[in-house]
């Protein structure tokens, strides 16, 4: 066990804690994040490894769709206005489904907000996971805090240059890597891959490569924090979602104030210290340069780097984990309470320990029951009630459709025998990837019949067979014609309807039919 | 000597203030006791500020920009929308070369044989109707009283696609062109008197299932097979050769009643149709063509 003085205070100053934060237009001041070790630093790389092998490798899955169709499990084909993912198949007019993913991810990030924090902010924002990368990288060529300091100080070498010089050019090929990744989305991967290298690819891939490049470069090396806390919107969104029961990264001041370095002195007083020993451990470790301490701030994005750090103290001071800690506001209201007299006096070490060192009873811990509570459980039904919603529109959709656009010039033309037609133009949609002969048949409108232009069809026919190219649509120039007998003076309603025999699907759509009416 | 005032003041300017709450140097502005801190715009903002001046005269002089008496500066680049606009027509026309070629060599069945050529005709032919056409047969080719409805079944000339062909390439009644559509109805006024000329109106009326005073029909049968039936057929059904029109159908080019129809009789108005062919050229003719039989009443 250690004495308390044995721990090493680090020289370590918060620049972004609101009592150091300079004026906007003072340059900002630089960060070295020590590395920290622990449960968490643990947890933020296997998101990291997930989230980055997401990222780069769906491109390059495969998934067979026949020959009619990309293989590409997840592609945005923008110039044929399709979109694919595994299974499903997206035409443009069904993009409400994007719609309600996104609805679903809003509610999602209400919900994990409510519950466990800003858990998006510390683990999986793209921000956060390229930030880390770039910062292992940093760590890897210039070494840790104080050799990164050193560095920092040092005059102008060759020793200096060439590390600069291979610090920056990793973070140039990771931002291009990313850059990269992100164009393999909207083309075959294999394809552009080979293209993009043989100069062969379009310029928008290169100009989307270059400005992506730019952003991840400038993003993750250069800006870091400043993006959290001046551009993000979320961080002030974030203070309206968290509720009493939400997790937040806490700094216990209950049982941790007050701090000293010198509890041996202090005992020999008398007094009775916190378990803090102010060794700024978990302001090194920021990477976002502010003090957990002076408790629940804007600029912590909960990454929990500081619990590691704080941690490793406590087990080499033989104290209980979790000075700093995710911790609800109500327990620590509660905790906060028992410390003091009401909170009007300072904190006092000996209401919440026993003589024995121990926690008095009554100190409130996190307690998982407390996530489920009226709003989660109401954001979770949403959120199911959306994705339900969805799933069911999904396997119910039609892959067959047609519109109909009726001719307004000549809104009618009366042929030789008086009988009277109308003109549409019929889009036919074959939404699957493989070729159909489609039936058009009109249904209703009394002795009726049509023809389509180009399309060799007796003169009494009601129903015609389309082939229709798979995945495509098919506009046809379509006449009917009904017969002076049977005509009436206003306007009638009717149905084209469209039928794929084979695989039994059918489609509908009501039209109408524009007669002379009164003035014949 | 004094120095002048404007110097007074840049000599005061460049002494250095330091702001007492603040800590921060003062720019020397003061407006009633109030004094402006020097806080600059930060570095990036001032540099990407002096890049666009930068940018901002180096377009004015690459660009067409100054104005001057008669007309702007061209700018070293020499650019002008005018010629933008060119290039991006001659663009789409050298995209269209092929198939124009193709139209233009091969015969107008065959165009129609072709689903691929037979729509990109319609397009083209639809686009040179709306210029050269539209004004005289109506946007939606439905003509008006003498101008004929090209969307319907019953054709003057034909209904054929070398019959359309043949009309627009040279017309109807087109003194210009030697190959035009002639014919022309004599003016019966002088001819018949004014009673035979109601009886054959009331005639002709009735092939088409109008009622009208069976005391007229009779005798208008007469007049008509006497003076009308060499051009307008025995039965009324018109003759194409000579662009008589169908007086058994439901339509009518000037009017359907008895009176308008007398009308016609007295004093036939006869429309005219330029020919197309020397202005257009013979690619898009056919064009027209084919766009006018793919109307509805294109005839096999």
């Amino acid at each position: 066990m250690l004495n308390p003085a044995e721990i090493e205070k680090l020289d370590v100053e918060a620049v972004n804690s609101a009592s150091n934060r300079q004026p906007l237009y003072v340059a900002r001041r630089k960060i070295h994040p020590k590395r920290a070790s622990g449960n968490f630093r643990q947890l933020k790389w296997i998101v990291m490894a997930i989230t980055l092998g997401i990222y780069y490798l769906t491109p390059w899955l495969r998934w067979d769709r026949g020959p009619h169709a990309p293989d590409q499990a997840v592609l945005v084909d923008l110039a044929h206005g399709r979109f694919y993912f595994f299974f499903i198949e997206i035409w443009p007019q069904e993009l409400f489904y994007v719609a309600g993913l996104l609805v679903m991810a809003g509610i999602g990030l209400f919900l994990l907000t409510s519950t466990i924090g800003r858990a998006w902010c510390g683990y999986t924002c793209p921000q956060t996971v390229w930030v880390d990368l770039f910062l292992v990288v940093e760590r890897a060529i210039e070494g840790d805090r104080n050799a990164r300091i050193k560095l920092d100080q040092a005059p102008m070498s060759f020793r200096k240059l060439g590390l600069r010089l291979t610090k920056h050019m990793s973070w140039l090929l990771i931002a291009v890597a990313t850059g990269g990744a992100w164009i393999f989305y909207f083309a075959d991967a294999p394809t552009l891959f080979r293209d993009f290298f043989t100069g062969q690819a379009a310029p928008v891939a290169y100009i989307t490569v270059a400005i992506l490049t730019a952003t991840t470069y400038t993003f993750g090396g250069l800006m870091r924090e400043q993006v959290c806390i001046y551009m993000c919107p979320w961080p002030r969104i974030q203070a309206a979602m968290l509720d009493e029961n939400s997790l937040t990264v806490t700094y216990n001041d209950w049982r941790g104030e007050p701090r000293s370095r010198h509890t041996k002195k202090a005992v020999a007083a008398g007094e009775r210290n916190g378990d803090c020993v102010d060794c700024n451990a978990c302001v090194a470790v920021c990477p976002m340069g502010i003090d957990i301490r002076d408790g629940q701030q804007l600029a912590c994005i909960t990454c929990a780097l500081c619990i590691d750090a704080c941690d490793g103290v406590m087990d080499k001071l033989h104290k209980e984990r979790g000075l700093i800690s995710y911790a609800t506001f109500r327990d620590y209201d509660a905790n906060m309470a028992l410390a003091t007299v009401g909170g009007t006096t300072p904190i006092d070490p000996a209401r919440v320990r026993g003589s024995d060192g121990r926690f008095v009873p009554g100190i409130a811990d996190f307690n998982w029951r407390s996530v489920l509570r009226l709003r989660t459980l109401i954001y979770v039904t949403i959120w199911t009630l959306i994705g339900l919603i969805m799933l069911y529109a999904l396997l119910t959709r039609d892959r067959l459709e047609v519109n109909v656009l009726r001719d307004r010039n000549p809104q009618y033309v009366i042929l030789s025998d008086g009988s009277v037609r109308n003109g549409y133009t019929v889009k036919l949609l074959n939404m699957i990837p493989q070729p159909r002969t489609i039936t058009l048949r009109l249904e209703g409108l009394p002795g009726a019949s049509m023809s389509v232009s180009g399309h060799h069809t007796g003169p009494e026919e009601r129903s015609v067979n389309v082939p229709v190219e798979p995945d495509r649509l098919r506009a046809l120039k379509v006449f009917v014609r009904q017969p002076a007998d049977q005509a009436h003076p206003e306007r009638q309603t009717f149905r084209f309807v469209v039928e794929d025999k084979v695989n039994q699907e059918t489609s509908a759509y009501t039209a109408t039919f524009n007669a002379p009416g009164e003035h014949k | 000597m004094k120095p002048p005032a404007f110097l007074l003041r840049t000599i005061e300017m460049s002494k250095e203030e330091i702001d007492e709450v603040t800590g921060v140097s003062t720019t020397g502005h003061e407006w009633d006791g109030i004094k402006e801190l020097n806080n600059p715009m930060p570095r990036w903002w001032v540099r990407t500020f002096y890049a666009t001046i930068i940018w901002g005269i180096a377009y004015t002089i690459a660009m067409p920009a100054w104005p001057m008496v008669e007309s702007a500066t061209k700018g070293v680049l020499g650019y002008s929308s005018r010629a933008e606009l060119r290039a991006e027509l001659d663009e789409a026309t050298a995209t269209q070369a092929s198939r124009r070629t193709a139209i233009k060599e091969k015969s107008l069945n065959e165009i129609l044989a072709d689903d691929e050529l037979r729509r990109f005709a319609i397009s083209a032919g639809s686009a040179a109707f709306k210029v050269n056409c539209s004004q005289c047969h109506g946007s939606g080719a439905q003509g008006s009283p003498g101008y004929p409805n090209l969307n319907d079944d019953d054709w003057l000339w034909g209904g054929d696609i070398k019959s359309i062909y043949q009309s627009i390439a040279h017309g109807i009644r087109f003194n210009g062109d030697p190959d035009t559509r002639i014919s022309e109805m004599p003016a019966f006024a002088g001819v018949l008197e004014d009673k035979q000329i109601k009886e054959v109106a009331a005639y002709v009326a009735s092939l088409s299932n109008t009622s009208s005073d069976p005391a007229l029909v009779e005798p208008g049968k007469v007049v008509y097979e006497e003076n009308c039936a060499a051009c307008h057929g025995d039965g009324g059904q018109g003759g194409r050769d000579m662009g008589a029109p169908n007086l058994v159908d439901a339509i009518w080019f000037y009017g359907a009643s008895e009176a308008e129809i007398a009308a016609q009789v007295r004093a036939p108005k006869h429309g005219a149709m330029p020919a197309w062919l020397g202005r257009l050229g013979e690619t898009t003719v056919k064009e027209l063509a084919v766009y006018v039989h793919s109307l509805g009443g294109g005839e096999e």
